[in-house]
C-alpha cells in the first residue's frame, strides 16, 4: 500500500526485543490485558492506514476540525510507535537511565514516523496535484508538481505568519528547497542524535540522512496542519 | 418573522401524543428504576418538530401562517439536515425552551400556562418564536465557508419584560433580544394607516396617537454582533454571574466580552503553541463558575479540566487547579485518548462540582480534589470493546453533552440508538430510556431499556450489534427547577415530564 512504503516492519525481530525492551511497551506485551483482548500487532497496520486516511480526509476539509484532527495525529503517533521494531533501539545494557527512555522511545518512534510520514508528505504532493475537487483516497494519481493556480489563502490553522505563508505560497515544491536546519540544533533532539537513530533496518529511511527526518517531519506538520487550502480551491464545504 | 405565540401548528398532533398530565413535583423526585417501583417514572408530554417551512421564508415578511399544511410537518422522511437540532437550553426560570438547528435557526418553545379549563394541558410547550440567527457566510480571505450551524445557545438571566439570548456559531456570537408586543400606535397625523406619508396640506386637524391592544407578537431582533475574535470552531459561550461578561472558547482560545462592545474582546486563554506542529491538546469546553464571577473552567481534549481564576493574572494560561485522573492501565489501547477527550463540562448548580462527559462515561468531580472525580458513572462501556469499528465510522468523536438537574442530585447524557441515560448521585441508580416515536405509547409510562452485552438476550432486550448508532441523543436539557427533560433527537425534540403517583 503506498501509504506505508518506506516502512519494513519485521515481525520476528519485534517479538524477539519484547523482553528486551525494558520501557513501557504495553502494546507489545502479550500477557498485556488489553492487547490479550486487543488485535494482534499486524492489525495495527491497517489502522495506521485507517488513521493515515483520516487524517487525509480532515486534511481535505476546507476548514478541517482541529479538535478531530489532533486525535487522529495522536492516534497515528501511537500506532506509529507501536509498529516500530524494537530492534531499533541498541540492546538493553546500552538504554540509558529512566528518564531517557521515554525520550528514546519517543525519538526512535518520531524517526519512523517521519520515515512513514516522509512517504506520507510524497504522496499528498501527488494526491494534491490530481484533485480539483475532494476525491476518495484510494486511487494514486500519475506523479506530478501540484497544478499552480491562484495561491490559496491561509488556512483557519495557519497563523505562523508571513514568512511562512510566502512559503506556502510557493508551492509545496518550495517547501524542500529551502530547509530550514534550525531544528537539528536543538535539545529536543540531542538524544536522538546521539547514536539511537534508527539503524539500517529501517529499509529505505538509511538511504536519507537522519536530520533530513527531523526536517521533514518538521515540514511535514507545517503542511498537515497548514496546509489543507493549499492549491485547493474552495470546496462545497462540510 | 413572527409567529402567534402559544399557536399550535407546529405541534404534531399524530395520535401519539400523550396524556395523562401530572402537576410537576415541587422538588425533584428520585427516579425509579426497571427493578423498584420508585416515586418517578417517565412519560412523554409532546414532541415538537422543528417547522421546516419556516426555513423558505424570510425574516421580513409577515406571513399567515395558518396557511403552511401542518401534514408536510408530520411526515418525517421530509425532515432536512436543516432541521437538525444543534443546542437545547432551557431559560433560567424554564419557562421558554430555546433550540438551535443546523440550518442557523434558533426556535424558542413557551411553557403552557396552567388554566383551569385544561389542566391537562400544563406542562406542554409550543412554539413562542422563530427566527434566523445565522446564516452561511463565505470568508472570502481564506476561502472558506462558515456554516450557520448553532453551536450554542445561552440565555440571559430575564431583567426587564424582554428576554435575551446568546446564539453562536463557528465564529460569530450574537445577542437576541426577544420580546412581546401586545400594542400598537394608531391616529398618527403624518402617516396614514398603511403606513404612507401623508401629504402635510391635507391636514387639517391633530389628534394624538394612542395605543391600541394588537395579537400579540413576538419579535425578535438581534441586539448586538461579536464577531471576528475567533480564528479557530466555537464550541462553548457561558454567561457570568455578573451579568455583564460572557466569555466565548474556540479550539485555542478563550475570549471574555463586555455585552455592551462588540469591537474588542479580552483574550483570558491562549494555548496555541508557537509551532503549530507542536499542537497536540485543544479547548473542547468551557463554563464560568455560577457564582464566582473570576472562576471558570475548560475542559481538553486530552481529558483535563482545568480551572482558573481571572483575579491570578489577565491572561489565564497558568491554571489554578488541574483535574485529570491517572490512566487505567487495564483499559489501555491505541484509542485511549480519543474517549478521554471530554465533550462537555457543567458546573453544579451549587457550584461545588464540575461534571465532564468523556465517551464512554461521565465524571463528577469535587473542586476541592483534583487527582480523581469522586464519582464514575459508565454510560455504555459495552461499547469499549467496539471502539476500532467507532473510530472507523468516526463515532468515536462524537461530543455528547451532558446536564445536571435542578438540585444536583440527578446527571443525564445521552447514548447512540436514541437512548439517553439518568444516574441518580444518591440512591446510585440508573435508568436508560428511549426518545423515539415508535416505542413511545400514549397513556404509558416511558419503559426502561436495556443493552444486552452478550450471552442471553432477553425478550425486551437489545443487542450491542443491534443499536443503531446514526441516532444519537447528543443535545439534552433539564429544567431547572422541575423534572422536565428535552431531548433532541435529530430534529424532534422530545419533552417529558416525571410523573408522580
Amino acid at each position: 500500500m503506498m501509504l506505508s512504503k518506506g516502512l519494513k516492519r519485521k515481525r520476528e525481530e519485534e517479538e524477539e526485543e519484547k523482553e528486551a525492551l525494558a520501557v513501557d511497551a504495553w502494546w507489545l506485551d502479550p500477557s498485556h490485558p488489553a492487547v490479550a483482548q486487543a488485535p494482534p500487532a499486524v492489525a495495527s497496520s491497517s489502522l495506521f492506514d485507517l488513521s493515515v486516511l483520516k487524517l487525509h480526509h480532515s486534511l481535505r476539509q476546507s476548514e478541517p476540525d482541529l479538535r478531530h484532527l489532533v486525535l487522529v495525529v495522536n492516534t497515528l503517533r501511537r500506532i506509529q510507535a507501536s509498529m516500530v521494531p524494537t530492534a531499533s533501539l541498541p540492546p538493553v545494557p546500552s538504554v540509558p537511565a529512566a528518564p531517557g527512555m521515554a525520550d528514546n522511545l519517543l525519538a526512535s518512534s518520531d524517526a519512523a514516523l517521519s520515515a512513514s510520514m516522509a512517504s506520507l508528505l510524497e504522496d499528498l504532493s501527488h494526491i494534491e496535484g490530481l484533485s480539483q475537487a475532494p476525491q476518495p483516497l484510494a486511487d494514486e494519481g500519475p506523479p506530478g508538481r501540484p497544478t499552480g493556480g491562484a495561491p490559496p489563502g491561509l488556512g483557519a490553522l495557519d497563523l505562523l505568519g508571513p514568512a511562512t505563508g510566502c512559503l506556502l505560497d510557493d508551492g509545496l515544491e518550495g517547501l524542500f528547497e529551502d530547509i530550514d536546519t534550525s531544528m537539528y540544533d536543538s535539545e529536543l533532539w540531542a538524544p536522538a542524535s546521539e547514536g539511537l537513530k534508527p539503524g539500517p533496518e529501517d529499509g529505505p529511511v538509511k538511504e536519507q540522512a537522519p536530520e533530513l527526518d527531523e526536517a521533514e517531519l518538521d515540514y511535514l506538520m507545517d503542511v498537515l496542519v497548514g496546509t489543507q487550502a493549499l492549491e485547493r480551491p474552495p470546496g462545497p464545504g462540510r | 418573522m413572527v409567529l402567534q405565540p402559544n399557536e399550535r401548528r407546529y405541534r404534531d398532533w399524530s395520535h401519539r401524543r400523550l396524556g395523562p398530565w401530572c402537576s410537576p413535583t415541587g422538588s425533584p423526585a428520585p427516579l425509579s428504576c426497571e427493578t423498584g417501583c420508585g416515586e418517578g417514572s417517565w412519560i412523554l408530554v409532546c414532541r415538537l418538530l422543528v417547522p421546516t417551512q419556516v426555513s423558505l421564508l424570510s425574516m421580513e415578511e409577515d406571513i399567515d401562517t395558518r396557511k403552511i399544511n401542518n401534514s408536510f410537518l408530520r411526515d418525517h422522511s421530509y425532515a432536512t439536515e436543516a432541521d437538525i437540532i444543534s443546542t437545547v437550553e432551557f431559560n433560567h426560570t424554564g419557562e421558554l425552551l430555546a433550540t438551535g438547528d443546523k440550518g442557523g435557526r434558533v426556535v424558542i418553545f413557551q411553557r403552557e400556562q396552567e388554566s383551569k379549563n385544561q389542566v391537562h394541558r400544563r406542562g406542554e410547550y409550543n412554539v413562542y418564536s422563530t427566527f434566523q440567527s445565522h446564516e452561511p457566510e463565505f470568508d472570502y480571505l481564506k476561502s472558506l465557508e462558515i456554516e450557520e450551524k448553532i453551536n450554542k445557545i445561552r440565555w440571559l438571566p430575564q431583567q426587564n419584560a424582554a428576554y435575551f439570548l446568546l446564539s453562536t456559531n463557528d465564529k460569530t456570537v450574537k445577542l437576541w433580544k426577544v420580546s412581546e408586543r401586545d400594542k400598537r400606535p394608531e391616529g398618527y397625523n403624518l402617516k396614514d394607516e398603511e403606513g404612507r406619508l401623508r401629504d402635510p396640506a391635507t391636514i387639517t386637524t391633530l389628534r394624538v396617537p394612542v395605543l391600541r391592544p394588537m395579537d400579540l407578537m413576538v419579535e425578535a431582533t438581534p441586539r448586538r454582533v461579536f464577531a471576528n475574535a475567533h480564528t479557530y470552531h466555537i464550541n462553548s459561550i457561558s454567561v457570568n454571574s455578573d451579568y455583564e461578561t460572557y466569555m466565548s472558547a474556540d479550539d485555542l482560545r478563550i475570549n471574555l466580552w463586555n455585552f455592551e462592545i462588540t469591537n474588542q474582546s479580552f483574550n483570558i486563554v491562549d494555548i496555541k503553541p508557537a509551532n503549530m506542529e507542536e499542537l497536540t491538546e485543544v479547548i473542547t469546553a468551557a463554563e464560568f463558575h455560577p457564582h464566582h464571577c473570576n472562576t471558570f473552567v475548560y475542559s481538553s481534549s486530552k481529558g483535563t479540566i482545568r480551572l482558573c481564576d481571572m483575579r491570578a493574572s489577565a491572561l489565564c494560561d497558568r491554571h489554578t487547579k488541574f483535574f485529570e485522573e491517572p490512566e487505567d492501565p487495564s483499559n489501555r489501547s491505541f484509542f485511549s485518548e480519543i474517549i478521554s477527550s471530554i465533550s462537555d463540562v457543567k458546573f453544579s448548580h451549587s457550584g461545588r462540582y464540575i461534571m465532564t462527559r468523556d465517551y464512554l462515561t461521565v465524571k463528577v468531580w469535587d473542586l476541592n480534589m483534583e487527582n480523581r472525580p469522586i464519582e464514575t458513572y459508565q454510560v455504555h462501556d459495552y461499547l469499549r470493546s467496539k471502539l476500532c469499528s467507532l473510530y472507523e465510522n468516526d463515532c468515536i468523536f462524537d461530543k455528547f453533552e451532558c446536564v445536571w438537574n435542578g438540585s444536583d442530585s440527578v446527571i443525564m447524557t445521552g447514548s447512540y440508538n436514541n437512548f439517553f441515560r439518568m444516574f441518580d448521585r444518591n440512591t446510585k441508580r440508573d435508568v436508560t430510556l428511549e426518545a423515539s416515536r415508535e416505542n413511545s405509547k400514549p397513556r404509558a409510562i416511558l419503559k426502561p431499556r436495556k443493552v444486552c452485552v452478550g450471552g442471553k438476550r432477553r425478550k425486551d432486550e437489545i443487542s450491542v450489534d443491534s443499536l443503531d448508532f446514526s441516532k444519537k441523543i447528543l443535545h439534552t436539557a433539564w429544567h431547572p427547577s422541575e423534572n422536565i427533560i428535552a431531548v433532541a433527537a435529530t430534529n424532534n425534540l422530545y419533552i417529558f415530564q416525571d410523573k408522580v403517583n
